[in-house]
């Protein structure tokens, strides 16, 4: 298997399908995890890093349970690898720009990935399509366990699993869920939104993660608190409480829009459509606002001969990392919004 | 720390404003600090908070911070970690005490102890009470504080510690 194999198309947990899917676009958890007796990574020399990465990425490697799995060396990538390994979510910002001998492994769909020597020595996450967190927590302590049994984790008493930063022990628990919002922005409510779900303690951030602005509609909700809660609990809260709220809220604003608004909803689908079907240049971030419209258009029922895997596919397939990867090129902005407007014409006529 | 405006809502914004070399805090809720014109949409990363939450509490914090020694197996210092917001070993989550820990609290929402998973043969190795008693106790402490019952709740805390 190699990144080449993954370029053409889209990932399983962006697929479109599953629960709440119209809003939930997928669901991620991710364990962080370090090596009892190992220093934390800020002060590993290169040689430490090298042996978390080999004993790890082996330890990880010989567990058939996991399935067809790939290695994929970060510090040895080029930078548009990395890139594209961001913009599949399969590393994070803070890997790619890591130093020293670190790396992720990832199973054949997907669904797990392993980081080794982010800021912890392991993340491992899981992802599904749509609202799925309790499916996320069962894979991804199952794989925490059989990890542990070969690998001892630093883990005390009183804190829980020992990490890098202490905004993560205790459980070492990150719950995302990706969100798509786009009739909350339009009647303008999104503000009040967040600010509850700030006051609630998570956090709401772009789709790429830490330090993303958001675009295109698209938000990550997490959890910021590790210790004092159970993981079963945050999981628990997420999928009754939190996420069902904030879709039902958002569900009703599509309905006024189209009980009150249906000019300015179907005036926006248009003209988004017109654009992606036209345009001859088109950056990454134009194009996400009118798939965004799109994506809209086609869960209110308004765009009836557009999927949302079609959808989906070209909100991947157009990000500069994959356009490169699959032209086989490095390509200039201007290039590469030209390669972008000529495939979503291609897609969408 | 409550907002010093409204009173009501926890303060999530600490403001340092040093003015003619005059510094003073303030601690406001979200709401209070769009109000006040103070621009709170960017997005801090976790790190970036802790590290302005370590900031915030230096001039309160007592002298012998200064003398605080570092971490025999890291050497990592605690003005080491305060100014990066990692750790260096796991080893600091003790030698670092209880400034470490006023710190994990202002972050983990009050919290200064696990419930959750334990990792399978922690026990048998501290020969320490099995997990799954521990585990059952920490259920029943959920559905006691889900169900304001905070005699009972109480009741199993202190099991809960002597257990551990």
């Amino acid at each position: 298997m190699k990144l080449t194999d993954l370029s053409s198309r889209t990932t399983d947990w962006f697929s479109g399908k599953g629960s709440l899917a119209d809003i939930v676009i997928s669901s991620r958890i991710r364990l962080a995890r370090n090596i009892a007796g190992v220093k934390f990574i800020s002060k590993c020399t290169n040689d430490e890093k090298q042996n978390i990465l080999t004993t790890l990425k082996h330890n990880i490697l010989s567990l058939e349970a996991i399935g067809e799995c790939l290695f994929i060396n970060v510090a040895q990538g080029s930078h548009i690898e990395r890139e594209f390994l961001i913009e599949r979510q399969l590393i994070s910002r803070n890997l790619a720009a890591g130093k020293g001998p670190r790396g992720v492994i990832i199973t054949k769909n997907e669904l797990f990935g392993a980081m080794i020597n982010e800021e912890d020595h392991l993340r491992i996450q899981a992802l599904a399509a749509g609202m799925d967190l309790e499916n996320c927590w069962k894979r991804i302590t199952k794989i925490d366990d059989m990890v542990s049994e070969k690998t001892k984790f630093a883990f005390s008493r009183k804190y829980g699993y020992l990490t890098a930063c202490p905004t993560n022990v205790g459980t070492g628990i990150r719950v995302s869920v990706m969100l798509h919002l786009p009739a909350l922005k339009m009647t303008e409510q999104l503000k009040k939104m967040f600010d509850a779900v700030r006051d609630m303690g998570l956090t709401v951030r772009g789709i790429f993660g830490e330090g993303t602005e958001a675009v295109g509609d698209f938000f990550q909700i997490s959890n910021q608190v590790t210790l004092g809660v159970s993981e079963e609990k945050i999981v628990e809260y997420f999928t009754v409480s939190i996420i069902p709220k904030i879709v039902s809220y958002e569900r009703l604003a599509r309905e006024e829009l189209l009980r009150k608004n249906a000019d300015l909803l179907d005036d926006k689908i248009a003209r988004a459509l017109a654009v992606l079907k036209n345009a001859r240049l088109i950056s990454s971030h134009e194009a996400l606002f009118l798939l965004s419209s799109l994506r809209l258009g086609i869960n209110t029922g308004r765009i009836k001969d557009i999927s949302i895997q079609t959808v989906n596919e070209i909100f991947m397939l157009t990000q500069p990392a994959h356009l490169q990867i699959n032209s086989g090129e490095i390509l200039s902005p201007e290039k590469r919004d030209s390669l972008r407007a000529q495939q979503l014409r291609a897609r969408l006529n | 720390m409550q907002c010093e405006i409204c009173a009501s809502k926890a303060a999530t914004i600490h403001l340092t404003e040093i003015i003619n070399g005059q510094r003073s805090e303030r601690h406001l809720c979200q709401g209070c600090a769009q109000a006040e014109g103070i621009a709170v949409e960017n997005q801090l990363s976790l790190n970036e908070l802790l590290s302005s939450l370590l900031a915030a509490g230096e001039q309160v914090d007592s002298p012998q911070d200064f003398d605080r020694p570092g971490c025999e197996d890291c050497g990592m210092t605690f003005d080491e970690f305060k100014s990066g917001g990692l750790l260096g070993c796991a080893n600091d989550y003790e030698v670092f005490g209880d400034a470490l820990e006023s710190v994990i609290e202002k972050t983990q929402d009050g919290n200064t102890a696990h419930i959750g998973k334990v990792p399978e043969g922690f026990d048998a190795e501290t020969q320490q009470v099995p997990r799954s008693d521990i585990r059952k106790l920490q259920l029943q402490l959920e559905v006691a504080v889900k169900n304001e019952d905070y005699e009972l709740a109480a009741k199993l805390r202190d099991e809960i510690k002597k257990m551990q």
